[in-house]
């Protein structure tokens, strides 16, 4: 019996030939990652650990990015208190102020996450590497704390579920529908505890933005990680970052799913996901004609240069932001923000009439930067729609991708560029 | 070793019982777990935590926990004086935050099934055993993995990793 992708790397860190699904294992660890809402706690556990160290100064990456720039008091002691433990420990990544972005784009752009590495994360989208062929999954603060010091944690080997993504795209669908829809068909525990490996004859067409925003989103299915298998694309991308003697693992022909599900993607328009879940998937031209109070682009879901460029070419072609839809576009990173400004794409939103605000996490959990009053509705490119997710308990989000998203802001209610 | 008994007051929630609900983002600029257990389900039960009582039982249906990673989930439901957690699955972050700060959770599709909002249940953790005291039925749960058991007995990961660093230690020497 063969080996998945996930099996190989799992087993390939902890020194096995080979690992079976339901098996603990205490592998090694290549990147431990943590925020400004998580690593202040995580901290506060591994001060409580005998051990003086952290394991690697050069493989713990602190990135303040979900209250920042420092919303209230209270969030800026934390960002106070994480500093001062970087700089006693000498760590290496540690991103605050200009430098920050959201983690997620922050770690593939900057090359500090790699092909056939484990990296966990004190932050649930930590899936998102999984793009590039690792490894990657969120855990919680005791756990970094703990790999903080020792370079290891403990993971039962999830099953796996193959996704088989065949067909072409329609216009204007993106790694955002896909992965709506597929949210949509399982449901938010449809892959709980196990690894969603995405496959199949279309994969190689999606670029690399699409994949960071389909294996973002795994965790939404209740997965433990969503993968790729890497390519030629992937290959691209990561020499661009001069990132060398990557490990790139593929699946056998014969490993063991315990699912496999194809998607013929070319049925898929348009998604948007209705509250209170991702799993309330729809169609958009499915949907009854909905007014909306503000638009959100950005996060580490959608808030890449692709991202970006997609919308602002949309916007471009309808002028004006309705005067009804605050509009907010969050570049993702400050590498971003700056090809943004390169390539003339800030200028076109801000004529238009949206808002640039600096890279951060912000209203994607409710935290600042575009909170929600009651009964506001909200079309947002990020991953999570639950009450209250970003603000009042009685306002409304509705997830999609950033072609719709700004759309939905030219007409002031949910569209597809189509219609613009 | 004796067994472990816990017993209170159920308060039963559907689900996807999500972390955005069990302590909303607004409230995460601070790691007090006195201050986050004044705002715990506040989005879904604003009496939650005026009713709890010490010892009082959470019992959901699916995908308890789903969402963040954010362990003040856990470490809010614990510090409001709920003693355990059953529900029928468990979103994956949340239960392995769970199993590492010591808050008891239990998977348990009979128990969930049979138990109805304020009802008094008593959980013998030792067991897996839970007993439905106001309507006199026994009810089994899945039992730990080995290795979850470890980490259990410890008291939570962080005396895991220090028995087992103690003991690398004591190797050196």
């Amino acid at each position: 019996m063969g080996s998945t992708i996930t099996e190989k790397i799992l087993a390939n860190h902890c020194g096995k030939k080979i690992v079976e699904a339901g098996e603990f294992i205490e592998p090694k660890i290549d990147i431990v990652l943590s925020n400004d809402v998580t690593a202040p706690l995580a901290i506060k556990e591994f001060k409580k650990i005998g051990t003086k160290k952290v394991f690697n100064k050069n493989k713990i990456v602190l990135v303040m990015d979900h209250f920042t720039p420092n919303k209230d008091i209270l969030s800026a002691e934390h960002v106070k208190f994480v500093k001062k433990f970087t700089k006693e420990q000498k760590i290496k990544h540690y991103y605050e102020g200009g430098n920050a972005g959201v983690e997620h784009a922050l770690l593939p752009e900057r090359g500090i996450v790699a092909p056939g590495e484990i990296i966990i994360g004190a932050d649930s989208h930590t899936c998102t590497y999984g793009a590039l062929g690792a490894f990657s999954t969120g855990v919680g603060s005791t756990d970094v704390a703990a790999a903080m010091a020792t370079g290891k944690i403990w993971f039962k080997v999830p099953n796996s579920i193959k996704f088989v993504l065949k067909g072409k795209l329609n216009k204007w669908v993106s790694g955002k529908d896909i992965i709506l829809y597929i949210i949509g068909l399982i449901g938010v525990d449809g892959a709980l505890y196990n690894s969603m490996e995405f496959t199949g004859p279309l994969c190689k067409k999606l670029t690399m933005a699409d994949r960071f925003t389909i294996a973002n989103m795994a965790i939404e299915a209740g997965g433990k990680s969503g993968i790729f298998i890497p390519d030629e694309i992937t290959e691209k991308y990561i020499a661009e970052k001069g990132q060398k003697n990557c490990k790139f693992y593929s699946s056998d022909r014969d490993a063991k799913y315990i699912k496999i599900i194809e998607i013929e993607c070319s049925k898929i328009s348009p998604q948007v996901s209705m509250p209170f879940l991702p799993s309330n998937t729809k169609p958009v031209e499915s949907i009854k004609k909905t007014y909306i109070d503000q638009v959100v682009i950005g996060s580490c879901t959608n808030g890449r240069i692709e991202d970006l460029r997609i919308a602002a070419s949309i916007i471009k072609k309808g002028k004006k932001i309705n005067s009804n839809v605050r509009t907010i576009i969050i570049p993702a990173t400050p590498g971003v923000y700056s090809q943004a400004l390169n390539e003339g794409l800030l200028k076109i939103f801000i004529d238009a009439g949206a808002i640039i605000s600096a890279p951060t996490c912000g209203p994607c959990l409710g935290g600042h930067m575009g909170i929600l009053a009651s009964d506001e509705k909200c079309v947002s490119t990020t991953n999570r729609n639950f009450v209250g997710r970003m603000g009042h308990t009685k306002s409304q989000l509705f997830l999609a991708s950033p072609a719709v998203a700004a759309a939905s802001s030219i007409k002031g209610y949910i569209a597809t560029p189509d219609m613009i | 070793m004796s067994d472990i008994i816990l017993k209170g007051k159920v308060r039963k929630y559907g689900s996807n019982i999500n972390t955005d609900e069990i302590i909303p983002a607004r409230y995460l600029n601070t790691t007090e777990v006195a201050i986050l257990a004044q705002y715990c389900m506040k989005d879904i039960d604003k009496n939650f935590v005026k009713n709890v009582k010490k010892g009082d039982i959470i019992v959901a249906e699916n995908n308890f926990g789903c969402g963040s990673s954010r362990e003040h989930a856990p470490m809010a439901i614990k510090a409001t004086g709920i003693s355990a957690v059953i529900a029928n699955s468990f979103a994956r972050i949340f239960f392995r935050n769970s199993i590492n700060i010591g808050l008891s959770i239990l998977e348990s599709t009979e128990a969930v099934k049979a138990i109805s909002n304020s009802d008094i249940v008593e959980i013998n953790l030792s067991h897996g055993i839970v007993k439905n005291i106001t309507k006199n039925e026994i009810y089994k749960s899945q039992p730990f993995p080995e290795f979850m058991q470890r980490i259990i007995k410890s008291g939570g990961l962080l005396g895991y990793i220090n028995k087992k660093m103690n003991f690398l230690n004591k190797l050196k020497k």
